[in-house]
């Protein structure tokens, strides 16, 4: 699973669906809501996004005991938040959604002295557009999108989006490929085929990019509910547009599926940990933020969800071949080439419509 | 027969909890909804309230209406194949002997005591391309191949090509009626229960024949039934979200989807709002309709 800012199935983990839905049922009836019980931390994150041990280990470490509360996506995160806190201590926003939090004056100033652990965060992470000199929020995870792909099926790896776009080369994978059904991030990719920014406010670049799509749509099977990985496990297509976590555990399932970040560039994204305004539990936010710093713990964590960390410490103690593996931790240069998705203001009713139309033709 | 004007503190005192349940978390949040759809979105998804038509004037663009037909137009097949599915299987469990009629009842429920999400994830398994649709006619396709090729056609059968039924319209109405068939064969099987046979006997033994009977006096007796198993079929699905998104291709984008994608990434609630009234007007209409027709039909005790 992976992260998909603007989708509302996100970071759903096939394998650790069932498990997962049942022990937050199982969390859910068993554990009152108690927001501010002395020794408590609320935490608020994404689905199999922790590691298997990391809570009990807290406690263990602490004292503190901790209520752990699952959300899907950004967008429920925010619509939980919106009307006020209802209790929450520390949660899971990716990039945009801390801009926008910030924008709204949704997030507490980090106390540093409080969190040690800062010191093992990769300095590339320390600053970053949507929150400026890393004042509210510190980073967890990141990762890219991409295609990912079924080697027997394609020749070479499918290193650009005109694979989709360009219909000379769809129509030789016809009813094979699939997009993500995620607005920002599918008219993202028509956008950066154009040559345009990802993040283009431009009413004629995305309606541009919209019409590509719709030129594209008779090669296209579906936009995937974020379960691209499962359509190529299934053979369902040979290429797909996904997030790279997605595709890494797929991977580890069939040897004939890769994973490449097409040449014209992609999504960055990261997610951050940030403590609400309204946190009953300040003093245990931090401490829980500190924690997951941890780079031993970071490690443990890294290790179980296969994500790309943004701790440079947990890296020396991750298995090799993962740092290897160019669909967790892609090349410079390819990165270089990509771009986080930010809140695009009033412009967001432009891609909304633009994504519309591209549904209803 | 007691009249409740002759206790009304009773009375009162039942009505209380409903009332304050209706009020507090029905009418209380679709008013806030209401009064959000005449608002208008700031720059970083904020909901401001104003007193504006804007979003209605949008959600009747050809765009948004295209897509509210469409829904319509989904919502009809599903219906009619709700209807067509339902009326035989309501009657066959109400013709069932007693003791079976339960177990059958139960059978057509049980779907319910799984979640929604979990139910159509299993319909992705079952349609896709290499899913147990296609394993089933691969497997009956090379046995009447190998049969054929022992009576020397061995070209007949041809090779085997899967269907695709997953990620398209036909999915999407597959699921639906999946969905859907209990609310449309509950409201039939409590009608059939107080049929009165007698009438159906009377019909045959008068020398009309079986499907006379059926359609002259079965269906008219169980319209009340069809009526409402409609209502709630068609009304279920046009709202509906998940469906399309899971098993939908790249046009099965309905109304529910539209409204979903408002409160969603696009964080326009306002209108979002201004969709979801749109949606319950014309709901509202169609029960406007069907109460009139019901009091045309008074007689039959629709």
């Amino acid at each position: 699973m992976t992260t998909k800012p603007f989708n509302h199935l996100s970071r759903f983990s096939r394998r650790r669906f069932l498990q997962g839905t049942s022990a937050a049922a199982i969390a859910f009836s068993l554990r009152p809501f108690r927001a501010n019980a002395a020794g408590q931390v609320n935490v608020y994150n994404w689905d199999t996004y922790i590691g298997e041990t990391t809570l009990d280990d807290f406690s263990d470490a602490t004292g503190i005991s901790v209520q752990y509360d699952l959300f899907a996506d950004n967008e429920e995160l925010f619509a939980k938040l919106k009307a006020g806190n209802p209790g929450y201590d520390v949660i899971f926003p990716s990039d945009y959604m801390i801009e926008s939090m910030l924008s709204l004056d949704m997030l507490v100033p980090l106390d540093f002295n409080q969190i040690p652990n800062v010191k093992h965060v990769h300095p590339n992470f320390m600053d970053a557009a949507f929150d400026p000199g890393r004042k509210h929020s510190l980073a967890y995870m990141w990762g890219t999108m991409g295609n990912g792909y079924r080697k027997s099926k394609v020749s070479g790896a499918p290193d650009t989006w005109g694979i989709y776009l360009d219909p000379d080369m769809a129509s030789a994978h016809s009813g094979k490929l699939a997009l993500l059904g995620d607005q920002r991030a599918t008219l993202g990719i028509a956008l950066k085929y154009l040559g345009h920014s990802l993040n283009s406010t431009s009413a004629s670049e995305i309606n541009a990019a919209a019409d590509l799509l719709i030129a594209a749509k008779k090669h296209i099977k579906t936009f995937a509910e974020d379960n691209g990985q499962d359509l190529l496990l299934s053979r369902e297509v040979d290429i797909t547009m996904e997030w790279n976590g997605d595709i890494v555990q797929v991977m580890t399932e069939d040897d004939d599926l890769s994973y490449v970040v097409p040449k014209e560039g992609s999504v960055v994204w990261q997610d951050g940990m940030a403590i609400p305004k309204g946190a009953p539990n300040m003093e245990n936010a931090h401490a829980f933020i500190n924690y997951i710093l941890d780079p031993e713990v970071n490690a443990k964590i890294t290790d179980f969800i296969k994500y790309a960390t943004a701790n440079k410490d947990a890296m020396p103690m991750l298995p090799k071949e993962d740092l290897a593996n160019p669909a967790i931790y892609p090349p410079e240069s390819v990165v270089a080439n990509c771009e986080a998705i930010v809140d695009v203001g009033d412009a967001a009713t432009i891609y909304d419509e633009a994504w519309t139309r591209v549904q209803a033709a | 027969m007691e009249n409740w004007r002759n206790h009304r503190l009773t009375f009162g005192i039942f009505i209380l909890p409903p009332t304050f349940w209706l009020v507090v978390f029905f009418t209380a949040p679709l008013a806030v909804v209401w009064v959000y759809s005449f608002g208008y979105r700031g720059p970083s998804g904020q909901t401001y309230l104003g007193f504006s038509l804007d979003n209605y004037v949008r959600a009747f663009d050809w765009l948004y209406l295209g897509i509210l037909l469409k829904s319509v137009w989904i919502a009809i097949v599903t219906t009619a194949i709700c209807i067509v599915m339902g009326l035989p299987l309501a009657m066959g469990i109400s013709f069932a002997p007693k003791r079976w009629r339960n177990i059958l009842l139960l059978i057509v429920i049980l779907p319910f005591w799984t979640n929604l999400l979990i139910r159509t994830y299993a319909w992705i398994a079952v349609l896709r391309t290499a899913g147990y649709v296609n394993f089933s006619l691969e497997w009956a396709h090379g046995n009447l191949d190998a049969f054929f090729t022992f009576f020397g056609m061995p070209e007949l059968m041809g090779t085997f090509e899967p269907l695709e039924i997953l990620y398209n319209q036909k999915a999407v109405v597959i699921g639906l009626v999946y969905v859907h068939l209990p609310f449309m064969v509950l409201p039939l099987y409590t009608v059939f229960e107080k049929l009165d046979r007698a009438y159906l006997e009377a019909s045959l033994d008068l020398g009309a024949s079986q499907w006379r009977t059926f359609f002259s006096v079965t269906v008219p007796l169980v319209m009340p039934g069809i009526a409402s198993g409609t209502l709630l079929v068609f009304i279920l699905s046009m709202g509906t979200f998940l469906t399309p998104d899971l098993l939908g291709g790249t046009d099965s984008v309905m109304i529910g989807n539209l409204i979903a994608q408002q409160f969603g990434p696009a964080r326009n609630w306002p209108f979002g709002s201004a969709i979801s009234f749109v949606l319950m007007y014309a709901t509202f209409l169609i029960l406007w309709a069907r109460a009139t027709f019901a009091s045309q039909k008074s007689d039959l005790g629709i």
